[in-house]
This record gives structure tokens, C-alpha cells and sequence, in this order.
């Protein structure tokens, strides 16, 4: 079910079946039927590694969700919990497992952490009187899970929060561990970059571990020819700026989870026999989203003003081929017409469904289509069925001005602050959307944008920000916004020169004429400006990192080369032509605005590298400070 | 062949191969001694009552004076431990070199009853002991490192010690054979049972010895009348039965044969004959000094005061090629060699004749194989140098034996060398492949021998891999080299890591351990320096209490867990002060501990952050718990609190935030109780939309006084409360009661969100140029929206406009509006 992960440059498969062949060895080591208790986070995770029917093929009968008291009944010889190693969760198993009904027939407990065992968990076990209770204590290693055939993910979502805002670098260990094993399936890299604390970190661990395990290096030839670690606090403004391309806007807009969207249902309604009565379905509609699919894979890095092009020409080729079946002549022609049918209708149906998100996007974001003057209770009725859904997700703008003229003016104020206009004064559209109490993150995001591009914000400014959205989202977000301050997003600018503009320059981060429809140049996928991080891999490749060295200064943490020594024997001889492949590792999270870019570079003609990103999490700006924000349980009156 | 004598019987072939002359001498042989031997060429112990001194073959080394309790038998380990059995059922044991490891009893009523008879027996469980108290009962331990003492049951009507007996290992367990007068029995953990031994001669009226082949197939007894009896260990068949003409009892007997040999026999020794009985009813006897047999997989080494010899059948191999007048293909082929050595043509004679018969492959096979079972270097050459040759005539042999058995000859020689003292045969080496690789357990011997340099080469030789073969050898050898008391730990700490250097594989924190072992800390300290895995040194720097060593070691893994791993053993063994003072120094830790505590003890947060006069946090600790709080009091108690942590902290800001927060609190308070509104724990914004929606103005007033909420938001926030309520009269007085900070678009807009278009309408005449056009349209005015576009020459606004026209119904202002367009464009 994963052949789309072997068929980029670096056959990602590999990891997926060396990561399912451990799987199948735990679920064998406990003999007889199972039910499996999950910590429900790694549920997701899990789902790209195997689904349902492997586990069932290891006598896998019931699942259940971790939670506290007594686990429900189940005629099953073994339990095994599935857990992160939190302390929390040991408390829930603990209870679990001592609550466990003594009158019925014993069953075996088991437990595997994901993705490594702790000592300190087993100790609060053992406090809890429970550790004996198990008879496997074993840890399933799964650091970096192949998500598409370019794309590797932790989907560890507190990593950038626990790396820059609680100094808590488990996440790192576990990248380091994860580089390390992808490095025995895909030998040695030779040369690696970084750039921020968090990449020296890493690398130094990956040295560091490399002389560890050194003498049972496994001889690989070597698949990736560079590392390159980025911090994510060296670019902070990408993940807070819109994504523009198809991908990012479903994103940004649906947010995907582990490969899925969920999508109003509206417009996916069927449309078969009996229009008339149109049941609307009201579960959400559950689509994945990966290379897989032929047409996704050719349009989600596009900008989205250039997807209605592509699709319509995609229509247009499908709806040729069914005529197809009036050339069909003889018996031979016909088969081969009819073997063709269930791609041919595989095709049909991604296309419709992709017409569909595309007219979901297009009313958010379009500028031109603004719903005509109606009578009041029609409009109303008409919004209610396709726009109000969106609206609550983008913002909480009064329907009456419609979501693509919120979506359009919020744009505009990105892109102001980007390329640097007004960046020092409090911008009257914040001010406005604070006075209507649009969604608070929607604020933040502005407000650290216009932080991010004039590196930092004068004191007055920032207090009357900070003072407007405590006095109407609440004091309680006083914590909130240490967060931020603590983590750099927003800060008090301290030196008087502001920076951005000299790093803008330089890295060309603002390109007045992107190209949309047939780009040129990495900035189309937020129509206009090229993503830093990007533009740092891109330069890294040419001319390399010496020509920047001024700009690098001025962004955070240490940037850094370090070379690996290649077992004899085992020197790549590149062909002539052939493409250098380096791997990006955004350390802290990355948007998939900055993977449509990198997979741009990929496809340049005369790139000369091809680039397999891993991350520890795919975030957009929404979902990233989120992950910052202080969750107070409300106030308990 | 001096060393070697062959004896070429028709029926009967052994051979007796002289191993080494010993390179010591004991004054009285070994009259007196107990011997032991282990098995695989292994190491040999003499031990006089009372003197203990294990000997290799040639280095002898003397063990230190015996002190302990009477020896009743002598043993070695498969580890090669050499295993002392004293009377009083204690078993003592010491490594190769004579310095003790442990002991460890049989049983206590063996202090009453004392051993009467020991034995000490291999098998695939390892090695076990098995012996005979004073109250003629066996107690059997199977594997002496998992020790479980078996007690087996009585024999019936046993009156005194049996004439002999002998341990069996068959269906996974072990047995004991035993005879006592006419009778067998066979003990094992349940039952006693009476055998017969098939076809057993009449004449016999007892068993007086008896003897279990090396891998417990065979039996063989000798009975009272002369008659060696031999058979399989089930006692179902019978092999054969010679007649000895020697009425005394043997002193030692042992059977004689290789694996797949064709004739098994049996060696039987007295004072001053040796005897070997084949299956065949035929004997050969040998002149002989008192010696000591001892068992091999392929033959019986013989040891004596003076000489170390090796008895066994002659490889097949060996007979075809050097027997006399030989015509075997590798016998032609050994002689065509030699005839080529002397460019003599009746080489190709010789070699004609093999190939004739296409048997040259076979002769090549012939001659590799008889190189292995020769002890000569000068004969394996010989032999080695004919199957090169040879092989220069076949187009396809495959080279793998002759490359191996070259290999492993020099392995072999190697370790067989006087000064090694190890007389491992070619069929015993690879057998050891049950326990280990053959290679890593030859490595093993030497290493235990403290062979390091010849273990080290050999590894290079075969080209094991680093990890697990030359880094191996270091590590013994440091092992070895920490348990050197009379040198300084700062030399051998540098000359370890001099020698070791970063071998792969190498555990530093192994060496350590066995340093702390031997009590010397400081040592270990310094090796664990040397160790590259950070993770490996934690646990042992824990169990020698250098905590903070630890702790910094736990850091510079990156192994958070393990950190705190050691965190929680430093809470518990230090004292609170200590403890943080400690973490104040590691801030990795203190961030890490810092996380658990916010989860886990929340209280202990707050001491962490008052010790470090973290005020900052301190506050956000005080604002985090008025959160918890139900009650308004303590809630506010808490956030005064926060305040006086922000203040001292200098940050005014939160200060003051929180002085407000207070405040909106306690007036939330006071419209709760005027006015039955559940106002509290709202935002400022939301508390004043609501008095506003209450039509509480007078309050909101204030409110907005008092915390200066911004002109503009105040106006919003008004505005859209009363379209909330649809107070149209209130809000047109409102927009009326000054210039509105924010324009007068947003009434337009408001009031079309609550669908009031007429009162919307108001309001656009007052609205800005610049928003006309967006007013317009909000109210769906189309023309109202053309005009003002075309007034404003907007190109933009009127591509706005027109796309909000429908072509059919609002055909006129298209037009107006594509006019309008067309002459902008002309100018």
C-alpha cells in the first residue's frame, strides 16, 4: 500500500518495511490474541507505518484508547499498550493494570514504548507496584516515519516547544537516534550542514554516536551525499506568513493530520440517481493526501492561482479519454479500453474531488468572486451551505464581508510587513481585527510577523499590542505571550538598527514579479517572498554558504560543516550529470509551502541537487503557535 | 616420522602421536597426584595432597601452598575454572592461574557423611559434578553455574560403595551407572532401575570398571574375568567383547575413537601396560610408564611425568596416503610431487595415472585432508605442497579447503607450539563450534592463558572483525592490566588507552567495572574518560557515588531520560539544598527537572524559581495557579502575589496587567451583586459587550474610562453590541455623539450583518471617499457603486463593481461602467 514512497529518489519504502518487520517481531514475541491499548496520539503516526490488517494478520483482535479505571472486557490473552514514555500515561496503565478483574481468566500484559523505553517510566511502574506485572518491557524505535516519497516526519508536535521554550531536548535525541538509524539503512552521509544551537546539538549527538556504534557500521553505499540541520528559530517569519500553494492552503485552511484532511461535506455530496433527494451528509468528508494519487501529486505544490488551469486541462484529457470508447472498434480495441476503466475512473474521481476542495478554497480566497446581492434570506441560505463552514475556520469575520475580502486584506498585510512597510507602527488592520475579536491566533500571528520583519518591535508598540489583546481575549494569555517573547517570535527590538531589511536584500527574500502559473523562482509559493530557510538550502548548494557569511551572522546560532568519514570502499563515483542528494532536516517543524519550494529546486533542470526533507513535525502557522500557547483550564467559575 | 610410531594391523590401526616432552619434571612422576585434564587440548592440574600447582605443559605455574580441607577429586570447567572437590562436599574454584573465585557446597550432611568419590562431567548443559557421600548416595549437580543438587534415590540393598561407576548423559538428563557386585543399575533423578548388558560373558561375576565414550554413545566395562565389554550407552547393543588375560582391575580405562571412525576402541592402563582392545577381539599393548588417560573426541591423550602423547585411529586419509606400497590417488600424487620437487619426469607419470582414473580431484582432496590430521608442520607441508600441485591440473576445483585448511593449520600450529601448550586436533576445532565460533573460542583459550599478543595476531590473521575480535583480546588484556596492584593508576590508565586507542567497539566502562571491582575507584574514573558511549558510564559512576560525574555524563549524551534517571537518584540520595544547588550548576538538567516538576510537584517548581530568584516565573507560577482557584479571594491573593514577583522582576507591564486584572475582577464582582449578571473570569472586552448588550452604559462607561480602552475598539465594540440588540435609535445617536474613530463604513456594514439595509443606508453618505464604493456595495446600491468608482477613476474599484453585476439584469451600469473603463483607458 506504499508504493509511492519508493519511487522518489531515495526509496523511502525501505524505512517503512524495516519499521513494520520490528513491528511484526514485538506483535509475534507475545504468542496468542491481543488487544492493543493505545496512547491515542500515536494512532496517527502509526497509520503511515501499518494499517489495521497487519495487525491483524499478528492476532490483533481489539483496540481500545488509553484511559483511566478498568480496561473493558475482551477474550484475549495479551494486553500490550502502545505509549509515548510520559509519567501521566503510567499512571493510567498503572491504574489499568491494578484494577484488573482478578475473577477472570489472567491475561498477559505487555507494554512497548514509542519510540523509546525510559527508565524513568519504568520507575514510576515500579512505584506503582505494577512493573512485574509485564511480561515484555520493550521499546518500538519509530523516529522518522516516511510520510510521502520525499518527505520523512517525526510528528512530534511539542518539539518546537520543548527545544526553544522548555530547553527540553528529548525531541533532539530522538532526531539524532532517528539520522542514525536511516544512516544504517542508507549508509553514511559524508557531509553535513547546520545552521542554529539545535543543528549543532544534533550533529554533535550524531558524531558523538557514530563513534559509539563505530565498528558495526553496516556497509551501505552511500544514498544522501548532505546533510543539511536547520533551526526553525533561524527562520521564523516562513511558518507565520499564508501558504499560497494548493497544499498549504488546504493546510492552512483544513489543517492535515498524519496525511488526512477532513473536509466539509457539502460539496462532496453524490450526485447520482434521484437528484432530487440530495441527502447532505454531515460527517466530514476524510480524504488522504500524498503522492499516491497521480493528480495531487502534480498540482498541490502549484500556487493555487495556477491549480483551476491545471485542472480544467486534466478534465479535459480524462473526458478524452472515455470518448476514447467510441474509436474502440474491434474486440481488442474494447478490451484494452475496458482494462484502462478503473484507473480511468480512479482518475475521474480524484479529479472531482479536487474540484471540489479547489471551489471550497476559492471562496475563501479568490477576490473576485464576492456572492451577488441576493434577498437577505437567500443569501443567508447560500452562505450557510458553503461559506459559513470555512469562515469559522479562518476567521470569525461578520459573513456579511465575506471571507475572500478578510483573506485577501490579511494577505495584504502579510505581504506590507514582509517587505517592510510600516513595520514600526501599530498596524490599524490589527487594531481592527483585535476590535472585533477575530480569533487570537490569527492576531498573533500578525503581530509576531511584524516582530519577526523589524526585529523586534519598540517598546511602545509592543505593550499597546500586548495590553490590546490581554484586555480583550483575556489577562490569562499574559502567559501566552511570555511564551513568545521567550522563544523570539515576539520581542522588544533592542538594538535601533533593524536587520530584516539588509537579510530581505541579500537573500532576495522579496521577488516583485513572481511568476505564478510557470515559476521561476522558489518565492511563487507565497507569491512574492521566497522562504528563508529555503533560500539558505538553496544557496548552501550554490554558491555555498561562504558568500552569505555576513547574513548568517545575523541569524540565530551557530552555523557549521562537519564531515563524516566514508568507510574505505564505499566512495560514491557520481555520474556524469548526475544529481547530488541532500537531505533537509527542519529542526522544530516545516510548512508544506517550504517543501513545494524545495521540491521546486528538485525539479530545476540545472539544480544539481535533489532534495528528501524530514522534519520533526509538519506545522503551518496556525498549528505552531498554537503549540506555544499556555492551555489554562478555564477558570473554574 | 621419529616422533610418530605407526603400527599397521590389519584390522586394528592406531597411532600414537607424541605431542610435547613436558617442560618440568616432578620428582616423584606422579605417583600420589591427582591429575585432571580438560578436555580439547585444555590445561592439565597435578596436585599432591596438599601442594596445589596447575601446570600448562610446559610453563608450569605454581599455585600457592594448599591450605584448605582433604581433595577428593579435581575437575575443569568448561570456562576452564579449575574445580577443586574436597571431602567435606565443598567445591572450590580457582581460575587459571591459581587465584580463587568462589566456592560453593554439595549439600550440608556432606560435612557428616563426607565424599566418598567425585566426578567432574561435561555435557551440553555445561559442566557438573556428580558424587558419592559416605552414606552411599549420589548427589548430582548438571551445570555447577546454575547450580540445582539433585539427590537421586537409594539403591536398593547398597551396602557399601559400588565396584565403579560412571556418568551418563542421555534424553537430556544426567544419569548415574553404577555397579555393585553382579548388578547394574541405573540412577536417574526419579527411579532406580536394573540393566543387563546384552550378551555380557558368563564368566563375569562382576563389573570391576567402567568407561563412557566422549560423547556418551559408548560403554565399556571390564569385568572380573579379564573381559572388556563393550556396547552402546542404552545398553541395547553390544559392539564387541575382547579377552584381556589381566585379572587385576584396570587403574584407568577410556575409549579410543573419532568421529565417524571406523574402529572404536577401547584403551585400558595398569601400573605398567597399556592396552587397546578394538572391536575386533584384537589387542595391542604398549610398553609403558605410569601414566594418566585422558579422553578426547578423537582419541586419548596420555600424559605421564615426563611426556604429553596423543593415541588415536588413524585418519582414513593418513592410512590411504602412508600406507606402505599405497596405490590411493593422493598416495600417487604425494609421490608425483615429489618427483616433480626433483624435475624428475616420472612426475607426469605418476600423474597420468591419477588423472587416467579422473581422480585427481579426489587425490587433491586426499592430500588437504591428511595435512589436517598430521601434527608435522614439515608433513602438512609436504602433503599441502602435493595438493597445490595437483590443483594445477584441475580447470574447476574450488580453492575454499585448500584456503581453509591452510588457514586453520596455522591457527593450529600456532596454538599447539611448545610455548602455548594447547594440543587442539583439526576435528576438535571446529567441533568447538557447539559452544562459540571455532575461532573466537581458540581466541578465548588464549585469552584465558593471557596469550594477548598471539590472540590479538590471530585475530588480524583470520580478519575478524574488529568488535568482535582484536577489540575483545584489548579489552581482557585491560582487564587484566587494572588488576596489576603495584602499578600506579595514572600509568596503566594511559598505557590501556594508549593500546586501545578507539578500537571500534572497544567498552571502556566494562575495563572501569572490573577496576571498581578490584576496589581501585579512582582508576575507573579515569578509564570511564575513555569511554565514547556517555550513556554506558552513568549507571557505574552512580554505583561509585560520583553522582555529579554522572549527572555531567547524562548531559553529554543528549539521553534526556537518562538524565533523569539521575536527577531522581540525586533527589533522593541528596539533601533538598544540595540538590538544587547541584542542578543549579547543570541547567540542562534543572530545565529538565523543571518540566517534571510542573507536572508532577508543582510546589517544588516554586522553590526552584524562589532559589534562583526567578521572579519572572515566579509570577507567571502565581498567575498559573490563580487559574486553579475557585474562590475569588484567594484567586486575587494569588495575583497580588504575581504582582509583587512582576515588580520585582521589573517588568512593569505584567505588573500592571495584573493589577488590572485584579481590578476587573473585583468590579466584575460588584455587577454580579448589583446586578445579578455572571460577568466574572470574562475578558475586559467581553465584560464591557456585555453591560453594553445590558444597556448598562453608565458601567460601561467607566469601565472604559478606567482602563483606557482605545477610542477606536470602545467605538466597535459599542457599534456591534447595539446592532446586537437592534437598538437602532441608540446607535444612530451614538454615531451622531462625535466623529467616530472608525469611519462610518463599519455601521454600514453592521447593520447589513443584522439585516437592516434601511438604517445601513444612513450611514454611507458619511462614509470616506476612499470606502465609498465598498459602502455602496455592502448595501447593495450597484449604482450608488458605479458612480462613486467612476467618480474616484478607480480601475480597480470598478472591476470590483463589475464583477458583482449580473451581464442580464444590471445591463445599464455594465455599459456605464465599460465606458467609464474605455475612456480611462484613452487617456
Amino acid at each position: 500500500m506504499a508504493a509511492h514512497l519508493s519511487y522518489g529518489r531515495v526509496n523511502l519504502n525501505i524505512l517503512r518495511e524495516a519499521a513494520r518487520k520490528d513491528l511484526r517481531e514485538f506483535l509475534d514475541k507475545c504468542a496468542g490474541s491481543k488487544a492493543i491499548v493505545w496512547d491515542e496520539y500515536l494512532t496517527g503516526p502509526f497509520g503511515l507505518i501499518a494499517q489495521y490488517s497487519l495487525l491483524k494478520e499478528h492476532e490483533v483482535e481489539k483496540m481500545f484508547t488509553l484511559k483511566g479505571g478498568r480496561l473493558p472486557a475482551a477474550e484475549v490473552k495479551n494486553i500490550i499498550f502502545f505509549v509515548r514514555p510520559r509519567l501521566e500515561l503510567m499512571d493510567i496503565i498503572a491504574e489499568n493494570v491494578i484494577s484488573e478483574d482478578k475473577m477472570r481468566s489472567p491475561r498477559d500484559f505487555h507494554i512497548l514504548f514509542v519510540p523509546r523505553r525510559s527508565l524513568l517510566c519504568e520507575q514510576r511502574l515500579k512505584e506503582r507496584g505494577v512493573l512485574g506485572s509485564f511480561i515484555n518491557v520493550d521499546e518500538y524505535i519509530l523516529d522518522l516515519i516516511p510520510y510521502d516519497g520525499d518527505l520523512l516526519s517525526m510528528e512530534s508536535e511539542g518539539a518546537f516547544r520543548e527545544c526553544y521554550l522548555e530547553n527540553d531536548q528529548t525531541s533532539l535525541y530522538h532526531t539524532a537516534k532517528g539520522l542514525m538509524t536511516l544512516q544504517a539503512l542508507y549508509g553514511t552521509i559524508p557531509q553535513i550542514f547546520g545552521k542554529g544551537e539545535c543543528a549543532r546539538h544534533v550533529a554533535n549527538m550524531m558524531l558523538r554516536m557514530k563513534r559509539e556504534f563505530a565498528g558495526c557500521q553496516t556497509q551501505v553505499l552511500p544514498v544522501f551525499d548532505t546533510l543539511l540541520l536547520l533551526d526553525r528559530n533561524v527562520d521564523l517569519l516562513t511558518p507565520l506568513a499564508t501558504q499560497l500553494t494548493y497544499e498549504g492552503l488546504i493546510d492552512e485552511i483544513y489543517g492535515i493530520n498524519n496525511g488526512y484532511v477532513k473536509l466539509p461535506p457539502e460539496k462532496f455530496a453524490q450526485k447520482k440517481q434521484g437528484e432530487g433527494e440530495k441527502d447532505l451528509p454531515t460527517e466530514p468528508k476524510k480524504l488522504q493526501l500524498n503522492s499516491a494519487e497521480e493528480l495531487y501529486a502534480e498540482i498541490r505544490d502549484k500556487n493555487f492561482n495556477a491549480v483551476g488551469a491545471a485542472l480544467s486541462k486534466k478534465a479535459k484529457i480524462i473526458s478524452a479519454a472515455f470518448e476514447e470508447r467510441h474509436n474502440a472498434k474491434t474486440v481488442g480495441e474494447i478490451k484494452q479500453f475496458v482494462s484502462q476503466l478503473p484507473h480511468m475512473q480512479a482518475a475521474r474521481t480524484s479529479l472531482a474531488n479536487h474540484t471540489s476542495i479547489a471551489e471550497l478554497i476559492k471562496d475563501i480566497t479568490s477576490r473576485q468572486k464576492i456572492p451577488p446581492p441576493l434577498h437577505p434570506g437567500l443569501y443567508l441560505t447560500l452562505l450557510h451551505f458553503s461559506i459559513i463552514v470555512v469562515l469559522c475556520c479562518i476567521s470569525c469575520v461578520p459573513p456579511y464581508v465575506s471571507a475572500s475580502e478578510a483573506f485577501f486584506d490579511n494577505l495584504t498585510v502579510e505581504q506590507e510587513f514582509m517587505t517592510g512597510v510600516d513595520t514600526d507602527k501599530v498596524n490599524t488592520y490589527i487594531e481592527d481585527c483585535i476590535a472585533q475579536k477575530d480569533p487570537l491566533i490569527k492576531i498573533l500571528r500578525l503581530v509576531c510577523m511584524q516582530s519577526v520583519c523589524n526585529n523586534g518591535l519598540k517598546q511602545k508598540v509592543l505593550d499597546y499590542y500586548k495590553r490590546e489583546i490581554l484586555q480583550t481575549y483575556g489577562y490569562e494569555h499574559i502567559l501566552t505571550l511570555n511564551n513568545l517573547e521567550k522563544t523570539g517570535l515576539l520581542k522588544l527590538q533592542t538594538s535601533t538598527r533593524n536587520n530584516y531589511p539588509t537579510i530581505r536584500k541579500t537573500l532576495k527574500l522579496w521577488m516583485e514579479d513572481a511568476n505564478e502559473q510557470n515559476p521561476n523562482d522558489i518565492s511563487y509559493v507565497y507569491s512574492g517572498y521566497a522562504p528563508l530557510s529555503v533560500r539558505l538550502t538553496q544557496l548552501l548548494a550554490r554558491p555555498g554558504w561562504r558568500s552569505i557569511e555576513e547574513v548568517l551572522k545575523m541569524l540565530p546560532g551557530p552555523h557549521f560543516e562537519e564531515r563524516q568519514q566514508l568507510p574505505a570502499g564505499l566512495h560514491k563515483k557520481r555520474q556524469q550529470g548526475e544529481n547530488r542528494t541532500t537531505l533537509v532536516f527542519f529542526l522544530g517543524g516545516v510548512t508544506y509551502a517550504e517543501i513545494a519550494a524545495l521540491r521546486f529546486l528538485s525539479q530545476m533542470e540545472d539544480g544539481g541537487t535533489e532534495y528528501v526533507i524530514a522534519t520533526t513535525k509538519l506545522i503551518n502557522g496556525t498549528t505552531w503557535i498554537k503549540s506555544l500557547m499556555d492551555r489554562l483550564e478555564e477558570p473554574p467559575f | 616420522d621419529d616422533s610418530e610410531w605407526r603400527l599397521w594391523f590389519p584390522v586394528l590401526l592406531d597411532r600414537k602421536v607424541e605431542l610435547y616432552e613436558m617442560g618440568w619434571s616432578l620428582k616423584d612422576g606422579l605417583r600420589d597426584c591427582h591429575v585432571a585434564a580438560a578436555p580439547y587440548g585444555g590445561p592439565i592440574d597435578f596436585r599432591k595432597p596438599c601442594i596445589r600447582c596447575p601446570l600448562t605443559t610446559f610453563s608450569p605455574i605454581w599455585g600457592p601452598q594448599w591450605k584448605s580441607g582433604v581433595v577428593k577429586q579435581l575437575g575443569w570447567t568448561v570456562g576452564d575454572d579449575l574445580l577443586c572437590v574436597q571431602e567435606d562436599g565443598t567445591v572450590l574454584v580457582y581460575d587459571l592461574f591459581g587465584s580463587f573465585k568462589r566456592h560453593f557446597s554439595m549439600g550440608n550432611e556432606l560435612v557428616q557423611s563426607h565424599v566418598l568419590e567425585a566426578k567432574v562431567f561435561h555435557s551440553p548443559y555445561g559442566t557438573g559434578i556428580a558424587l558419592l557421600s559416605g552414606t552411599f548416595r549420589f548427589i548430582l549437580a548438571t551445570n555447577i553455574e546454575d547450580l540445582k543438587l539433585r539427590r537421586l534415590p537409594e539403591v536398593p540393598g547398597l551396602q557399601g560403595a559400588p565396584s565403579c561407576w560412571a556418568v551418563l548423559s542421555q534424553d537430556r538428563q544426567s544419569k548415574v551407572l553404577l555397579a555393585a557386585g553382579p548388578d547394574l543399575y541405573m540412577l536417574d533423578t526419579t527411579a532406580c532401575t536394573p540393566v543387563i548388558p546384552p550378551g555380557l560373558t558368563p564368566q563375569a561375576s562382576s563389573i570391576v570398571h567402567m568407561a563412557v565414550s566422549f560423547s556418551y554413545k559408548y560403554l565399556a566395562f571390564f569385568t572380573d574375568s579379564g573381559h572388556v565389554w563393550m556396547g552402546s550407552a542404552n545398553l541395547k547393543d553390544k559392539l564387541g567383547e575382547v579377552e584381556t588375560k589381566m585379572k587385576t582391575p584396570p587403574k584407568q580405562m577410556a575409549w579410543c575413537r573419532r568421529p565417524k571412525g571406523q574402529q572404536p576402541s577401547v584403551v585400558v592402563m595398569w601400573e605398567k601396560n597399556l592396552l587397546v582392545a578394538g572391536q575386533c577381539q584384537e589387542t595391542i599393548q604398549y610398553p609403558f610408564v605410569d601414566s594418566v588417560l585422558v579422553p578426547e573426541m578423537d582419541g586419548v591423550r596420555i600424559i605421564s611425568g615426563s611426556h604429553h602423547e596423543l593415541l588415536q585411529e588413524v585418519p582414513a586419509a593418513c592410512e590411504e596416503i602412508f600406507k606402505i606400497a599405497s596405490m590411493a590417488p593422493g598416495a600417487l600424487l604425494l609421490e608425483a610431487n615429489r618427483e616433480y620437487e626433483k624435475e624428475s619426469q616420472k612426475a607426469d607419470e605418476y600423474l597420468r595415472e591419477i588423472k587416467e582414473q579422473d581422480l585427481l580431484g579426489e587425490a587433491v582432496k586426499q592430500c588437504v585432508e591428511a595435512a589436517g590430521y598430521e601434527h608435522e608442520p614439515e608433513t602438512q607441508k609436504m602433503l599441502l605442497r602435493a595438493a597445490s600441485f595437483g590443483k594445477c591440473f584441475l580447470s574447476n576445483f574450488r580453492p575454499e579447503l585448500f584456503v581453509h585448511m591452510c588457514r586453520d593449520l596455522r591457527v593450529l600450529n600456532a596454538v599447539r607450539d611448545y610455548t602455548v601448550g594447547i594440543p587442539l586436533t583439526l576435528p576438535q576445532y571446529p567441533f568447538m563450534r557447539r559452544y562459540v565460533d571455532p575461532q573466537k573460542r581458540v581466541c578465548k583459550l588464549l585469552v584465558h592463558r593471557k596469550l594477548y599478543p598471539l590472540a590479538f595476531e590471530i585475530c588480524r590473521y583470520l580478519k575478524t572483525p574488529e568488535y568482535q575480535g582484536v577489540s575483545r583480546v584489548l579489552k581482557h588484556w585491560a582487564c587484566c592490566k587494572v588488576q596489576q596492584k603495584e602499578e600506579a593508576d595514572e600509568v596503566i590508565a594511559r598505557a590501556i588507552s594508549v593500546k586501545l586507542g578507539e578500537t571500534a567497539g572497544i567498552s571502556y566502562s566494562d575495563i572501569a567495572a572490573k577496576a571498581y571491582e578490584c576496589g581501585r575507584t579512582e582508576l575507573a574514573i579515569k578509564l570511564l574518560e575513555f569511554e565514547p558511549r556517555s550513556g554506558e558510564q552513568v549507571p557505574l559512576l552512580l554505583k561509585m557515588k560520583r553522582s555529579q560525574l554522572a549527572l555531567s555524563k547524562a548531559i553529554e549524551s543528549g539521553d534526556t531520560d537518562l538524565v533523569y534517571t539521575v536527577v531522581t537518584y540525586l533527589k533522593n540520595e541528596m539533601n533538598r539544598g544540595d540538590f538544587f544547588m547541584t542542578l543549579r550548576n547543570q541547567p540542562v538538567a534543572l530545565s529538565l527537572y523543571r518540566q517534571f516538576c510542573k507536572h508532577q510537584e508543582p510546589e517544588t517548581l516554586k522553590d526552584l524559581f524562589n532559589q534562583d530568584d526567578d521572579h519572572q516565573e515566579l509570577g507567571n507560577f502565581y498567575v498559573r495557579a490563580s487559574y486553579q482557584e475557585g474562590k475569588l479571594e484567594t484567586r486575587v491573593s494569588l495575583l497580588q502575589s504575581a504582582v509583587d514577583e512582576y515588580n520585582k522582576a521589573k517588568n512593569e507591564f505584567a505588573a500592571k496587567a495584573t493589577e488590572e486584572e485584579i481590578r476587573l475582577l473585583r468590579f466584575q464582582r460588584r455587577v454580579e451583586e448589583e446586578k445579578g449578571e455572571r460577568v466574572l473570569g470574562c475578558s475586559l472586552h467581553d465584560t464591557l459587550h456585555c453591560l453594553l448588550t445590558l444597556g448598562l452604559h453608565k458601567q460601561a462607561e467607566q469601565l472604559y474610562k478606567d482602563f483606557r480602552v482605545p477610542d477606536k475598539r470602545y467605538w466597535w465594540l459599542k457599534l456591534t453590541a447595539l446592532a446586537e440588540k437592534e437598538d437602532w435609535e441608540e446607535l444612530e445617536k451614538f454615531a451622531k455623539s462625535k466623529k467616530s474613530p472608525i469611519g462610518y463604513l463599519p455601521f454600514v456594514e453592521v447593520c447589513v450583518k443584522h439585516l437592516n439595509k434601511y438604517e445601513a443606508k444612513k450611514y454611507v453618505s458619511k462614509v470616506t471617499p476612499e470606502q465609498k464604493v465598498k459602502a455602496h456595495l455592502a448595501v447593495g446600491d450597484l449604482e450608488g457603486a458605479a458612480e462613486a468608482a467612476i467618480e474616484r477613476r478607480s480601475e480597480g474599484e470598478v472591476s470590483l463593481v463589475l464583477s458583482r453585476c449580473s451581464a442580464t439584469t444590471d445591463r445599464t451600469i455594465v455599459d456605464r461602467l465599460n465606458r467609464a473603463r474605455a475612456a480611462a483607458a484613452k487617456k
